[in-house]
């Protein structure tokens, strides 16, 4: 296998990463959803909270994104 | 630009172009006006319009006003609940930067591609204006902390209640995770920025080629694409805010750490 093929094959590999951000960023606001219909008063004084932690969760799928991008025009 | 070649070239959005100015040299730098550097004035303008407009002092504010009010009231109003009342203080940067990037994000998304010869640029979508704002906020996060407490800023990096043998350890984690922010500020807002931009000039590329292509490929794979597009284009928009808001956010967080250390 040649390098230019390796690259290609690396890239889409870190794109799987983008799928398990995608799980993640989904997890926070389904919890926070689920927390936020059990107690309605008290969602809306979490909100930050809910963005940090996606915030959080997104940055670690972005990563995966930057993986890509450098192994195709970097590497 | 994939209308004659039928090939798609989702990069070529990002390319920095001199607009005027290509001979202007200083001490071997080349000062050229760009396009990034268009947009951004063509930001500010925006900005200044919109506050200047809103700025009225009126009793019983009207449309514009209130629309202004709401922005910094959301702004200060962050400040207080993550800061208190020292978190004043800090309005103004925190009001800007929001601002100049949510104006930023929403001027790459205006449909200016429309008319000939023109195209929208997206100024965070480059990791050297991200950088800088990140930078920026670093920077005033380590002079307000140095400048309140002194060296005392760095039991920042010792939780309250650590066991004496855990202190090196965690003392070195804390602080990895402290220099890592301003990277973790620039390289979000940029890659949500790059990423949304691509992906929607993929699917343009679809909805062009496959017009090209005749009337069954324009039903099978132009329809559907254009119709996902105005779907990504609405969560897009949604990106761009939340991105805003984000990066104000944690902006607001890391000054709270310098402020009140823990």
């Amino acid at each position: 296998m040649d390098a230019e093929a390796a690259k290609f094959i690396g890239a889409g590999l870190a794109a799987v990463g983008l799928g398990l951000a995608a799980l993640g960023v989904g997890n926070v606001f389904a919890q926070f959803l689920a927390s936020a219909l059990r107690n309605p008063s008290a969602a809306d004084s979490q909100q930050g909270r809910l963005f940090i932690g996606f915030a959080a969760a997104e940055l670690l799928g972005l990563l995966a994104f930057v993986v890509a991008m450098i192994l195709l025009f970097v590497a | 630009m994939a209308a004659e070649s039928g090939k798609i070239d989702p990069m070529h959005q990002f390319m920095i172009e001199p607009v005027f100015g290509h001979q202007w040299n200083v001490a071997g730098f080349n000062l050229a006006f760009t396009n990034s550097a268009l947009w951004m004035v063509i930001t500010l303008v925006a900005f200044w319009v919109f506050m200047l407009g809103g700025l009225k002092r009126e009793l019983v504010p009207g449309r514009w006003q209130a629309a202004v009010e709401g922005f910094t009231g959301f702004i200060s109003n962050m400040m207080a609940q993550n800061i208190g009342p020292e978190g004043k203080k800090f309005v103004p940067y925190v009001f800007s930067l929001f601002m100049f990037i949510l104006i930023s994000n929403l001027m790459g998304m205006m449909p200016v591609g429309l008319i000939p010869g023109l195209h929208a640029f997206t100024v965070t979508s480059h990791f050297t204006v991200t950088g800088v704002l990140a930078i920026i906020s670093f920077a005033i996060v380590l002079i307000v902390g140095f400048g309140r407490h002194g060296f005392h800023f760095f039991s920042l990096f010792v939780p309250h209640g650590t066991p004496v043998v855990m202190i090196p350890l965690l003392f070195v984690v804390e602080l990895m995770s402290f220099l890592v922010r301003p990277f973790s500020l620039a390289l979000r807002l940029f890659v949500a920025m790059t990423a949304g931009h691509i992906l929607m000039k993929v699917l343009a590329g679809f909805v062009i080629n496959g017009m090209n292509a005749g009337a069954v490929y324009g039903a099978i794979v132009s329809l559907p694409s254009f119709v996902l597009m105005i779907g990504i284009t609405v969560l897009e928009l949604l990106v761009c805010a939340i991105q805003a808001y984000v990066f104000a956010l944690l902006t607001s967080l890391y000054l709270n750490d310098a402020v009140n250390l823990h």
